[in-house]
């Protein structure tokens, strides 16, 4: 059914067809709006015998879901930023003992200092934990990833975050096509756990490991995920058989016919880029997209196919890693050792500031002549900063730097644009 | 307001048009300043770039009007719509809008109207008759749909009432405007 719906509450949509039988979340904005939603339908008895747990804290929440998975509950949850890295030592576990939770991220920055606006720094933090992490460009595919996401968490049972982001996508109303449960049904079999605590059958989950075995079973993990790079492409080719749309995959390229420069970047901020390609292109200069959909495991092979033939690479991530750059780029740049072509570092769109079509588009020219910074960030205020580390040269109990440069650059903590 | 850009993107989307509608937070607190945009076109709406030049502008609060640029980068033939007792030279606006075209100014009391239909100030949903009067971009009709199927029952004839007094306001004010210009 084609309907104009905030992401959140498609989502929640969504997820009632895919028919959890535990959840259990914390509120956090950006998520709040999704487990409002599911709360509301397992109370009014539409999603079967789904129990909503309430707990007091985002660790309780997948402590909650480690347990219903353990005894074979198809399990969902939904954090952002902060209530991720709450919840971080049982984030580890989940996938440490193999457990097939859904898990959304409503992508959303980390403090201090405090921002509830999107980028990935949430995610990023956990990326090695073992979880696989899928990126949704739009609301559309943001509800088909979550079908997917409980197929492929089943199938390796490994558990999945469906990281979208936070406001940008959560709270934009924009036409999706919903299929209905019957639907979702014949594409998402019942949970057939490949462990499970029964007291018919009783085992122990989560054995003490020493050295001597601790890195047989991390290499399993590993191993997991390796296999879902074959798997992925599998499901999202099911995928569309049975939905007739594509949705999803591991990297999917966008105008990269005869492209000499490629933009690599993750989430929503896609659509921006293929607008500017599309534009560049007008100009002629060839330019191409490339969506990392998938970013662990981290489609390297996939990736390397799509960059040949490509002279410069530019990764736009929301992210940054600090003392080093991008987090991103460095995947990139592994995935191209061996090809001495450039590889920019982008970091854009940090604590929510948008990244418009203009200053990407300069972007693309200053990297095409040579002229970018590494990493560069994009429309950062110089000025500020050279004020700030001048002051910050001069006075030695200069104060706290966030609340100095909001007054410097006269704007509210809460600024309303 | 971020739930009169989700009606006006429901309206737009049964007007079988592409539309995407998000909010810009700030603080979490009632009375804060808030901004929700809304895009709408004939094809499929990718970019997630902010709105910095609006066709058409909303006023719910107009004691922004000196806090806040409000109409910064508005485009040259855009439209202004004020929720407002006041009339536009009371507000000082008049020469300020004089460089858009006539008849794409309008303020209106839709609070007065929320009041009157709804017993609370509520200025969204006439506010929203009022730009389909103003601009024309969305059918009368589908922002009723749009109110009814958010708010069924009692609550939403009383919203749809409320729009439909706004359109016919609206309407009277800006062929007002047009005959001045005729004359």
């Amino acid at each position: 059914m084609n309907v104009q719906m905030e992401g959140s509450q498609a989502v929640a949509e969504i997820l009632a067809c895919c028919r959890p039988e535990v959840i259990a979340a914390y509120p956090i904005s950006p998520q709040t709006h999704i487990v409002e939603r599911l709360s509301a339908k397992v109370a009014r008895g539409e999603i079967g015998r789904c129990q909503f747990v309430n707990v007091e804290s985002e660790f309780a929440a997948l402590s909650v879901l480690i347990g219903a998975s353990a005894s074979g509950a198809r399990t969902y949850t939904a954090t952002s930023s902060q209530g991720l890295l709450f919840m971080a030592e049982a984030v580890y576990n989940a996938a440490g003992l193999g457990l097939p939770i859904v898990m959304t991220i409503a992508n959303r920055a980390v403090g201090a200092p405090i921002n509830i606006w999107n980028d990935h720094s949430d995610s990023m933090a956990l990326r090695d934990a073992g979880w696989i992490q899928l990126f949704a460009e739009h609301n559309q595919e943001a509800i088909d990833l979550h079908i997917q996401a409980f197929r492929l968490a089943e199938a390796l049972s490994c558990p999945v975050m469906v990281c979208m982001d936070g406001y940008v996508l959560t709270h934009a109303s924009e036409p999706v096509d919903l299929p209905d449960a019957a639907h979702v049904d014949a594409y998402l079999p019942p949970y057939q756990p490949v462990q499970l605590l029964d007291p018919n059958d009783p085992v122990s989950i989560g054995a003490m490991v020493g050295p001597d075995a601790f890195a047989e079973v991390k290499y399993l993990a590993h191993h997991q995920h390796l296999r879902a790079l074959d798997l992925i492409p599998e499901l999202t080719q099911a995928f569309e058989q049975h939905f007739h749309r594509q949705s999803g995959g591991l990297c999917s390229p966008y105008r990269m016919e005869g492209a000499d420069i490629a933009v690599i970047a993750m989430g929503s901020v896609i659509g921006t880029i293929k607008d500017v390609v599309d534009e560049l292109r007008r100009a002629s200069i060839p330019v191409g997209c490339i969506k990392i959909g998938c970013y662990r495991p981290f489609p390297m092979l996939q990736l390397r196919g799509l960059l040949e033939g490509v002279s410069r690479v530019i990764v736009v991530e929301k992210d940054l890693a600090v003392g080093v750059g991008g987090i991103v780029s460095a995947d990139v740049q592994r995935t191209l050792s061996g090809r001495q072509i450039p590889v920019h570092t982008v970091i854009a769109g940090l604590g929510g500031r948008s990244i418009s079509t203009s200053s990407l588009k300069q972007m693309i020219l200053e990297a095409r002549a040579e002229r970018l910074t590494e990493p560069y960030f994009l429309d950062l205020n110089k000025t500020v900063i050279e004020q700030e580390l001048a002051r910050r040269r001069d006075i030695r109990r200069a104060g706290p730097v966030a609340e100095h440069i909001l007054r410097t650059m006269n704007v509210m903590g809460t600024k309303v644009s | 307001m971020v739930t009169a850009a989700e009606l006006l993107a429901v309206a737009a989307f049964s007007d079988g048009k592409y539309a995407q509608a998000f909010p810009s937070f700030g603080s979490e607190r009632m009375g804060a300043p808030v901004m929700a945009f809304c895009r709408i076109d004939d094809t499929t709406i990718r970019t997630r770039d902010a709105v910095t030049c609006p066709d058409v502008v909303i006023v719910q609060d107009a004691t922004l009007l000196h806090q806040v640029d409000l109409f910064a980068g508005l485009t040259l033939r855009g439209f202004v719509l004020i929720n407002s007792t006041r009339s536009l030279n009371a507000l000082h606006l008049e020469e300020f809008l004089s460089a858009l075209p006539v008849g794409h100014v309008c303020a209106f009391p839709a609070s007065d109207l929320g009041l009157k239909y709804l017993k609370r100030p509520l200025a969204n949903a006439p506010l929203l008759g009022g730009f389909a009067a103003l601009t024309g971009l969305i059918r009368l009709a589908s922002v009723e749909s749009a109110i009814r199927q958010r708010f069924p029952g009692e609550i939403g004839e009383a919203n749809v009432a409320s729009v439909r007094e706004a359109y016919d306001h609206v309407t009277a004010l800006t062929a007002e405007q047009q005959g001045i210009l005729r004359r």
